[in-house]
């Protein structure tokens, strides 16, 4: 196991973390898609190209934007 | 049950699950030390047997190709959910003008949608080749949409995605997965069996029935996505409207 | 140390966990229920690596190089996609729920009515 693996588990490690103890619901869809970034670099590093590609395109778009969506349709409810 | 209890509860048996789970991955093979036959086969023949030398694809679509149909008829009805929850018969006219005020970020935004989709349809295009496929193409694309719903006027976005035709592409790109299966079929051989010209490894026409069902699952997958887009952007938009 | 990968995937899936039980709105809920989830795509991931080896993708590498197993890879990435739709449709429960009951708050909605 290379160094740069565990550094990236390390990271994913950490995020996880933080996205389970956060509670400010603006700061928790960035925190998500922060921790779909530590993924996309732990699968890179795992040798999952379309993996990676994968987890980029849905932890960068889809899932944010109806995290937001429905964050915003929480406020104004 | 109170919080306290309950999170003292699960204090108690989230260790004993994590002792459990630790002890059972501790009886995996090493990190690195793979030893199942199934994936070092594959290596071997897949560019050989199906002409694609992206060995990932072939395998969603055509050593595995089964297990794909049942994951696309979960997005299907989970798209099917989404709709009948959120979708009601609205009012047209208690629709705002929902408008982004700048014409820097509208031109901007333009300009990115149009280079999303072109990135969206390479990546569909070259499933089979390189890393990509209908799965993650089909995401790019629906992300164009949504850039032209963020880069400009709620309007715009609604015209752009009608939505009839996003129900009759994503049933196509749902049914059409399934029947080429039954092509398979009345051709002689297995369900979902790959058909087709081979063509030459590394050309963007090889693989046979795997370029096809690429397709297929890429149109269901992007109208899919852009259909809950609007549904959660719809309901937004007349929340807003009725001043909430 | 060669089994941190697997200890990770533990590591999240027990974190996730945490925060469904812990959790005082359902927006954070569907979100840590996600997390949970992604412990299962490192598990697969961990379980198909190969030391020294490279992407299973023989577009630009000779034939025969050792490469990881396809197989999970095929498994994570469908699963990666179809996730995202299914935490979609929770966050639509969890939006009507909101429009019923006027709360988002798991606590206060321990009794069923009607």
């Amino acid at each position: 196991m290379i160094p740069l693996q565990a550094a990236a588990m390390a990271l994913v490690a950490v995020f996880a973390l933080a996205v389970a103890l956060t509670r400010d619901l603006v700061r928790l869809a960035m925190l998500s898609s922060l921790y779909a970034l530590t993924l996309v670099v732990l699968f890179l590093v795992f040798q999952a190209p379309d993996v990676a590609l994968s987890e980029l395109v849905v932890g960068g778009v889809a899932f944010p934007l109806v995290i937001v969506v429905a964050i915003v349709m929480q406020r104004g409810g | 049950m109170t919080r306290q209890l309950r999170i003292g509860l699960f204090a108690v048996s989230a260790s004993g699950l994590a002792a459990l789970l630790l002890w059972a991955v501790a009886g995996l093979p090493d990190f690195g030390h793979y030893r199942q036959r199934y994936g070092l086969l594959l290596q071997q023949v897949a560019v050989g047997e199906r002409h694609a030398t992206n060995v990932v694809t072939a395998v969603v679509f055509d050593y595995r190709g089964f297990d794909t149909l049942g994951e696309e008829l979960i997005l299907f009805a989970s798209v099917i959910g989404v709709a009948l929850l959120l979708r009601e018969v609205r009012d047209e006219a208690a629709r705002l003008r929902d408008r982004m005020r700048s014409d820097a970020v509208g031109l901007i935004g333009i300009g990115f949608a149009a280079g999303l989709l072109v990135l969206g349809l390479y990546v569909i295009a070259h499933g089979p080749i390189t890393p990509g496929g209908g799965f993650q193409g089909g995401v790019v694309v629906a992300a164009a949409f949504a850039i032209a719903y963020l880069a400009g006027d709620y309007r715009a976005y609604r015209r752009l995605t009608p939505q009839p035709a996003l129900d009759f592409v994503e049933g196509v790109g749902a049914g059409g997965y399934a029947v080429v299966g039954i092509v398979s079929m009345l051709l002689g051989s297995a369900y979902l069996y790959n058909f087709g010209p081979l063509g030459e490894p590394g050309t963007l026409a090889s693989a046979g029935s795997i370029s096809i069902l690429n397709i297929a699952v890429a149109l269901e997958v992007s109208a899919a996505f852009v259909l809950l887009f609007t549904e959660f952007l719809e309901e937004l938009s007349v929340m807003r409207a009725q001043g909430r | 140390m060669s089994y941190l990968p697997y200890a990770l995937a533990v590591w999240i899936f027990v974190v996730g966990l945490y925060g469904v039980v812990t959790s005082r709105n359902f927006v954070h809920l569907v979100v840590c229920l996600t997390l949970t989830q992604s412990s299962t795509y490192v598990l697969l991931l961990a379980i198909g690596y190969v030391n020294r080896a490279t992407a299973p993708v023989y577009a630009d590498v000779p034939q025969g190089t050792k490469a990881v197993d396809p197989v999970v890879q095929a498994l994570t990435l469908t699963d990666i996609v179809v996730s995202v739709t299914v935490a979609a449709l929770l966050l639509a429960l969890a939006i009507q729920v909101q429009k019923r009951n006027g709360t988002l708050d798991p606590d206060a909605l321990t009794e069923m009515s009607g």
